[in-house]
């Protein structure tokens, strides 16, 4: 009755001792307890998980009490696995734990915000004026744009209605494609499997809108182009619970523990098991502890501890003495048996390209692509044949396109893998050697830069008259540099002779000892002997970031390759570097790009997007020149990076955005008034120079990306490198750009792009970021839209790690004015097909697209380059040229559009990876379930896309992943090209159809399809390749094959035809600037890095009041012991690191664990918590791109040559960063820049030095 | 100051204190149990705390005994045990003083570091802060009776308090007239004593009940309270 009374218990007080009166029973109320019971009581569990870019979609329960989410812990009903392997759960980390503080936290953005300037500029002109009217007077003005977009990230939000800021959005969109083209609406949303309707809903109203989506895997760096080069594939990798499977594991570059946190219970598990692991990796971390063995390569380096393993490798184990299965395995599976011309050059042999059906007269009775045919010699004929599933094979016929050890003739073969076994001479080869380079901090060898090696050849009669050609293991063993007992130089005699690529060689490059380099090869190959290729080796971003990562990657594949390790259980290259796989891919890209409205949509490579536009090549410092082989092949090959950019799009190789310097939605008027087929007009108009490519000009104001959205991402906060240089010139706002450009310092000057001599300061005329915190790119945007977090939408969630589907629930609404990205776009599309009408109708946007892969157009250019631009051959849109098509643009309707599963899908089908299968049933079998549109108009009786979950229903429904049926058809395809049954893969599964429901109650499985390279059964774990190996499917490269050669010209003239080590690059960004900013502090040169990090998925959680706490709560980079001393630093000093590209701020963290020379700043810690300013820049701290600028390498723009053409996120040009270097030192004084804005300050850096004397 | 005021200040006055604080404490206690604490801040800062807090609490409840023992034990008792008044006068006024010094300079640490340090002024509700500077405020004007008391160390007016305090008590009604005489200082001190009294049950200072006293003569280490508690609570609310 009352808690006071009731205590009143004078006559009842028992308290009966016991243990000799150490303990006492008491009888008083408990009541109190309930307090603590009610604290873990709860209304509801909802399934979900984080939508964050960390590859986890782990499943959490999410508890709701009283309308609020309190909390989430892991779920633990992942469906089991079969008896022998550990189950999936449990699976989450620290930082998911912590999620659901974002909800209710300050940070959260709780209503649409604008910039306070832009809305006072918007109400006085929409006052008078229409929509798009009022944009115009805005940023037709020049002073008045300019007052609202100098003080981005300078504050200054006000809220307003989600009417208003959409009307506004909708109107800058049309003015843009109305005034400019639908291709300066830019949109940037990474990795889709986070949470794939989100994306799909600004991708679907950015391409209805005719606007550009651009790629973030290669941006990120996290795509390695040595998987498309090699395997054809983006990057396709073995589930974590596949570890387990391992018998020996090497971790490279990857800190499974800490990144991989939910998965990392499987490598403990295959310890137990008795797997041994090694780690590589330059700092101790906390992998480092779970190694064998722990090898510190010096950073940067690992290509030459790969490339003397390999060497180990090929030295025991293929020549010494012979593994059957290794040879075995090369020989069917890699292009190891294909021949490779031999060409004399400056006196000199070099490799040249593949041998080809066309090179013979009568090219072996090949009729169809003989110049895409590689050929190798067959030992039981002795004749030269051309082995199915090379290239030629996919395109243009039916039935021989396997890996069959069979001749297109259809007669066995078992192909020579090596010259000496048949009729053969010897000669010397000459191979490039990058070694010798000088650079300041990393070591070299003095070995020529040409090395000339013996190999067997033998001279065949070609189309030319006698042709020498060798096969690329020949090839291969010579650039190892392996004794073979042929005599001739550059072959090391032994393990301890110091040539290349030799463990002894490899000691002085990386550091680490011989005799661990020669230990770990051996046992890697040993055990791979053992269990037939159950060698792995898990690799990530610790290699993958640098420019020359190619040869990192490459070099590792080389080990996995030649040990018979790849498409096997347990074996493999497990690269985990951000993909997320986008399981239901096929499902998803028709709702995500509208292909069921119009084809193709536009698409744009994020990296060369971003350098040109954010001006990063006006500031470039690398020359194509320093990167050229000794060995090249003779031809202009100078100019600068964004030259060979540029032609790389004029050839059709990569994609541009903005297109053309004319809007696109006059270029079909102007192509019928010419009498003309648009694609006819478009190459006439190219050739003639009427029309202008956009990527030739950035910097011209018609060429300038105009609107822009962020979404599900922080650009600015996080992956933006070159931060500063998207500040000044995309933005247009305060900067700490402390270099000079190209035009000041008096350098060589792009030959193929335009220079002006100031550049542009503030591209975008808007810039709108969705999110539901506060981040970096939120600060800088000019409006902020309020999104649903992970707990408040209906949203699929797929990842590598594990084959299963995760969905994202609503646990509750969201919250404030938040809404979900599904609605907020669905909210623009409303808006615009209102505002629209006023300036757009039905138009016709000429689309360019590049040479895309897995199309029959990917066999475009198969020999030599040609430039049409300067000549050498015609401009033929899709083969020369990109292709050239009209697609209608319905803007008034786009709304109508959105919401619906237009007619395509019904006519043209559906299809992935160069497949196609009819979707009739499927279309049907959506219209009853989402019901259809009742409405008049265009749309009437189409399915509907109303709300997230019908999207989810039209991904799940397509998509072959998760409806048996479509991965029936999807096999039949598959089975039409390679001539083979495959069916049988799916039929068990024919009636499973997974539906959004389903995965609510529980996370399923996928089904098997041919969209990936793995399967997924009660046998075996998914595993990449495993179906090219077992179902001998061709890798969708030029040789069908496993690709250890690259035979493009651009490849050899790089000097990466075959793996090699390559040092870091010389950024050049210390010298100008480390006499220029004394602050009287002792300073130090070091390399700076920036590994994923423990208190934050990249920018995520970095905000985080609980994970601040459980780190230092604010920007950190750690040094070693020594460096720290050198520079009088202690930890937890607050330290400055700066270069030509900017500053940033930090404090010190002083360990061991650091490598000497080296800096590690985690990356993407947010910009806005606990950040003083620089004293150099005079600017809020900076991040960890502020002292990045992003290079690109020619060799990642080819195109139009098989496995090397363009896929969106596929390959393109990388956004690497770790060849940087930054001068590090103590901070004179902590500036926390408190005090109000200067309005008329310069936007260049203005440094707060204390005078140092 | 009239007759009126004198007699509603220190003879009704006490009733209504009395009543608020000793109702309004059980009404707490029963209604708002997540309330009942001390709500230490010591999580937020613990600077100052370690001096502020110690000598505030060693003063007070040095002063509180003081009080107590001084102004409720029946005269008689000293008189019997042959304590002189003026002797009782000045053992108040050392102790007293001593104590008060001790006080004065923790609560002048605890109110600087409530004011002064943003984390814990920003947490702090109104009641937190009032009551401090009541407290305070009581303080000063408890050290500023010294100096009128060093005026008459016979100790005559401290016999004044004494019947005052022991006549309202014990209920009778002219306790009142005990107290019409002497120095203003005392008369504010008494009221601002009293509406201390007033407020006590809404704000933190309800953490005096249940000062842990008990936990110094426990017995037995290990404490196992029994399934069903007190027994008549759970018979009348049957679990979950």
């Amino acid at each position: 009755m009352s808690l006071f009374l009731d205590r009143l218990t004078f006559f009842r007080r028992s308290r009966e001792p016991f243990a000799g009166g150490h303990g006492v029973t008491t009888t008083e109320d408990r009541r109190w307890e309930d307090g603590y019971r009610k604290r873990w009581q709860h209304d509801k569990i909802v399934r979900s998980t984080h939508g964050v870019n960390c590859t986890g979609s782990c499943s959490w329960k999410v508890y709701v009490k009283g309308g609020i989410v309190t909390w989430e812990t892991q779920q633990t009903d992942y469906p089991r696995t079969r008896p022998d392997l550990p189950n999936h759960e449990p699976r989450g980390c620290a930082r998911g734990a912590s999620y659901s503080w974002y909800l209710y936290s300050g940070n959260r953005v709780k209503y649409p915000l604008v910039r306070s300037r832009l809305i006072k500029l918007w109400r006085e002109a929409r006052a008078t004026r229409t929509p798009v009217a009022a944009w115009a007077s805005i940023v037709d003005d020049k002073t008045k744009r300019s007052s609202y977009m100098r003080v981005r990230g300078h504050g200054g939000f006000v809220r307003a209605t989600w009417d208003e800021v959409n009307e506004i959005i909708a109107a800058a969109n049309a003015y843009t494609a109305k005034k400019y083209g639908p291709d300066r609406v830019i949109g940037f949303s990474p990795i889709p499997a986070m949470s794939m309707v989100s994306y799909a809903a600004g991708a679907r109203y950015l391409s209805l809108l005719g606007g550009v989506c651009l790629s973030f895997y290669d941006w990120y760096c996290d795509l390695p182009p040595s998987s498309p080069q090699t395997w054809g594939e983006q990057t396709d990798v073995p589930e974590s619970a596949d570890w387990y499977n391992a018998g020996f594991i090497i971790l490279w570059g990857s800190n499974v523990p800490q990144t991989r946190t939910p998965d990392a219970h499987f490598y403990t598990e295959a310890r137990y098991r008795g797997a041994k692991s090694a780690v590589i990796c330059p700092d101790y971390s906390e992998a480092s502890k779970f190694g064998d063995i722990w090898l510190s390569v010096k950073q940067g380096t690992d290509a030459a501890v790969a490339m003397a393993m390999g060497h180990v490798i090929l030295k025991e184990f293929h020549v010494d003495r012979n593994v059957p299965y290794f040879t075995d395995y090369v020989k069917r599976y890699t292009d190891m048996p294909m021949l490779v011309r031999l060409v004399e050059q400056d006196g000199k042999l070099v490799p040249e390209r593949f041998l080809r059906a066309s090179d013979l007269d009568g090219a072996l009775g090949e009729a169809n692509n003989p110049e895409w045919k590689t050929l190798a010699f067959d030992a039981r004929s002795h004749e030269l044949v051309a082995p199915n599933g090379s290239v030629g094979f996919r395109w243009g016929e039916k039935g021989r396109w396997n890996l069959e050890a069979r001749a297109s003739t259809g007669v066995e073969t078992d192909l020579v893998l090596s010259m000496k076994d048949r009729d053969h001479e010897m000669v010397d080869v000459a191979f490039p050697y990058f070694g010798n380079i000088d650079h300041d901090h990393f070591a070299g060898t003095n070995h020529d830069s040409v090395l000339s090696r013996r190999i067997p050849a033998t001279r065949i009669a070609a189309t030319g008259g006698p042709t020498l050609v060798t096969t690329v293991y020949d090839l291969l063993l010579a650039n190892y540099g392996v004794d073979r007992g042929f005599g001739g130089g550059g072959v090391a005699m032994g393990h301890d002779e110091n040539m290349p690529y030799t463990p002894a060689w490899a000691e002085a490059i990386s550091g680490v000892s011989r005799d661990k380099i020669i230990q770990v090869a051996r046992e890697f190959a040993d055990n791979a002997e053992r269990t037939n290729g159950r060698s792995m080796i898990i690799i990530g971003a610790g290699t993958n970031h640098w420019f020359h990562s190619d040869m990192n990657y490459r070099g590792v594949i080389n080990m996995l390759a030649l040990c018979g390790c790849i498409g096997k259980s347990g074996g493999g290259w497990s690269h985990y570097v951000g993909q997320e796989k986008l399981r239901p891919q096929s499902g998803w890209i028709p709702l995500t790009f509208a292909l069921d409205w119009g084809r193709p949509s536009r698409q744009m490579n994020g990296t060369s997007f971003f350098y040109a536009h954010t001006d990063q090549w006006r500031y470039e410092t690398l020359r194509p020149k320093e990167l050229l082989s000794p060995t090249a092949p003779a031809g202009a090959w100078d100019d600068t990076m964004i030259d060979y950019n540029v032609r790389a799009e004029r050839m059709g190789w990569l994609p541009s955005a903005p297109q053309l310097e004319t809007n696109p939605l006059s270029v079909a008027k102007a192509a019928k008034e010419a009498g003309l087929e648009p694609k006819d007009y478009v190459a006439a108009s190219l050739k003639s120079g009427a029309l202008k490519l956009s990527c030739e000009d950035p910097d011209n104001p018609v060429n300038w990306p105009r609107n822009m959205f962020v979404w599900r991402s922080n650009l600015l906060g996080s992956s933006g490198k070159g931060h500063e240089y998207f500040l000044k010139h995309l933005l247009g706002t305060s900067h700490g750009v402390l270099g000079k450009d190209l035009g000041e310092e008096g350098r060589a000057r792009p030959a193929e792009v335009a220079w002006h001599d100031t550049a542009p300061e503030g591209k975008l005329d808007l810039l709108v970021t969705l999110d539901f915190r506060m981040s970096t790119t939120c600060m800088y945007s000019d409006i902020v839209l309020p999104t649903a977090t992970w707990y408040e939408k209906d949203d699929l969630n797929t990842s590598d790690m594990h084959p299963f589907i995760h969905p994202l629930s609503a646990a509750i609404d969201p919250v404030w004015e938040a809404r979900t990205d599904w609605e907020i776009y669905k909210g623009i599309a409303r808006a615009f097909s209102k505002v629209a009408p006023d300036v757009l109708g039905v138009e016709q946007d000429v689309v360019l697209t590049p040479i895309m892969h897995d199309s029959p157009g990917e066999i475009a250019q198969p020999f030599d380059v040609k430039d049409w631009k300067k000549g050498d051959i015609e401009p033929v849109p899709g083969r020369t040229m990109p292709a050239v098509t009209v697609v209608e643009r319905d803007y008034p309707n786009l709304y109508k559009r959105f919401t619906s599963l237009g007619p395509l899908m019904d006519k043209i089908g559906n299809g992935g990876k160069g497949m196609n299968w009819d979707t009739r049933h499927e279309v049907e079998f959506l219209r009853r379930l989402n019901g259809t549109v009742t409405e008049e108009g265009t749309t009437k009786g189409l399915a509907k896309i109303d709300t997230a979950i019908d999207a989810c229903e039209v991904i799940l429904s397509l998509a072959p992943e998760t409806n048996g049926e479509v991965a029936v058809k999807a096999w039949e395809s598959l089975g039409t090209f390679t001539g083979r049954e495959h069916t049988q893969l799916a039929v068990p599964k024919e009636d499973e159809k997974i539906r959004f429901r389903d995965i609510v109650a529980q996370p399923r499985k996928i089904i098997s399809s041919p969209i990936w390279s793995g399967l997924e059964s009660d046998k075996v774990c998914y595993n990449a390749g495993y179906t090219n190996v077992h179902e001998l499917i061709p890798w969708r490269t030029l040789t069908g094959r496993q690709q250890l050669y690259q035979d493009h010209l651009w490849m050899r003239a790089f000097g990466e035809s075959l793996c090699i080590y390559r040092p870091p690059v010389d950024m050049r960004t210390i010298k100008p600037v480390i006499n220029q900013h004394s602050n009287g502090e002792k300073q130090i040169v070091l390399n700076f890095v920036t590994p994923h990090q423990k208190w934050g998925i990249h920018s995520t959680y970095t905000d985080n009041l609980l994970m601040l706490t459980l780190s230092r709560g604010g920007p950190i980079v750690w040094i070693s012991e020594n460096d720290a001393r050198k520079a009088g630093i202690v930890d937890n000093d607050w330290i400055e690191a700066y270069n030509t590209n900017g500053a940033l701020v930090a404090r010190a963290v002083v360990s061991q664990r650091v490598k000497d020379g080296m800096c590690m700043m985690y990356h993407a810690q947010e910009k806005i918590v606990n950040m003083p300013g620089s004293e150099t820049t005079g600017r809020r701290g900076g991040i960890h791109n502020s002292v990045t600028r992003v290079v690109l390498k020619p060799t990642h723009m080819i195109g139009g040559y098989a496995q090397q053409s363009y896929g969106f996120n596929y390959y393109g040009t990388i956004g690497t960063n770790r060849d940087e270097f930054v001068i590090v030192r103590k901070l004179s004084k902590v500036d926390w820049l408190e005090g109000p804005f200067d309005e008329n300050a310069p936007k260049g850096p203005k440094p707060r030095m204390q005078a140092a004397e | 100051m009239s007759n009126y005021i004198n007699h509603a200040l220190f003879g009704w006055y006490p009733y209504l204190c009395l009543t608020v604080f000793l109702v309004g404490s059980v009404v707490r206690f029963d209604r708002e149990q997540y309330t009942w604490k001390a709500g230490s801040s010591q999580f937020l800062r613990r600077n100052q705390l370690r001096w502020g807090s110690n000598l505030f609490h060693v003063g007070i409840l040095m002063i509180f005994a003081g009080h107590f023992v001084g102004l409720l034990t029946p005269i008689w008792v000293f008189d019997a045990l042959g304590v002189a008044h003026s002797a009782k006068q000045m053992l108040a006024i050392a102790a007293g003083g001593f104590a008060g010094s001790l006080c004065l300079v923790g609560i002048i640490l605890l109110a600087h570091r409530r004011l002064a340090d943003p984390r814990i002024s920003s947490t702090s509700s109104f009641s937190d802060t009032a009551i401090l500077l009541l407290l305070l405020a009581q303080l000063l004007l408890g050290l500023s009776t010294i100096i009128v008391s060093l005026g008459h160390l016979d100790g005559h007016e401290m016999v004044k308090f004494m019947t005052w305090a022991q006549g309202t008590l014990t209920l009778q009604g002219d306790a009142w007239k005990q107290v019409v005489d002497v120095n203003p200082v005392f008369k504010a001190h008494l009221a601002l004593g009293m509406t201390i009294f007033l407020v006590f049950p809404f704000t933190r200072l309800v953490h005096v009940w249940s000062a842990p006293v008990w936990y110094l003569g426990r017995s037995g280490y290990q404490v196992v309270r029994a399934r069903g508690g007190s027994a008549a609570a759970y018979a009348r609310e049957p679990r979950p």
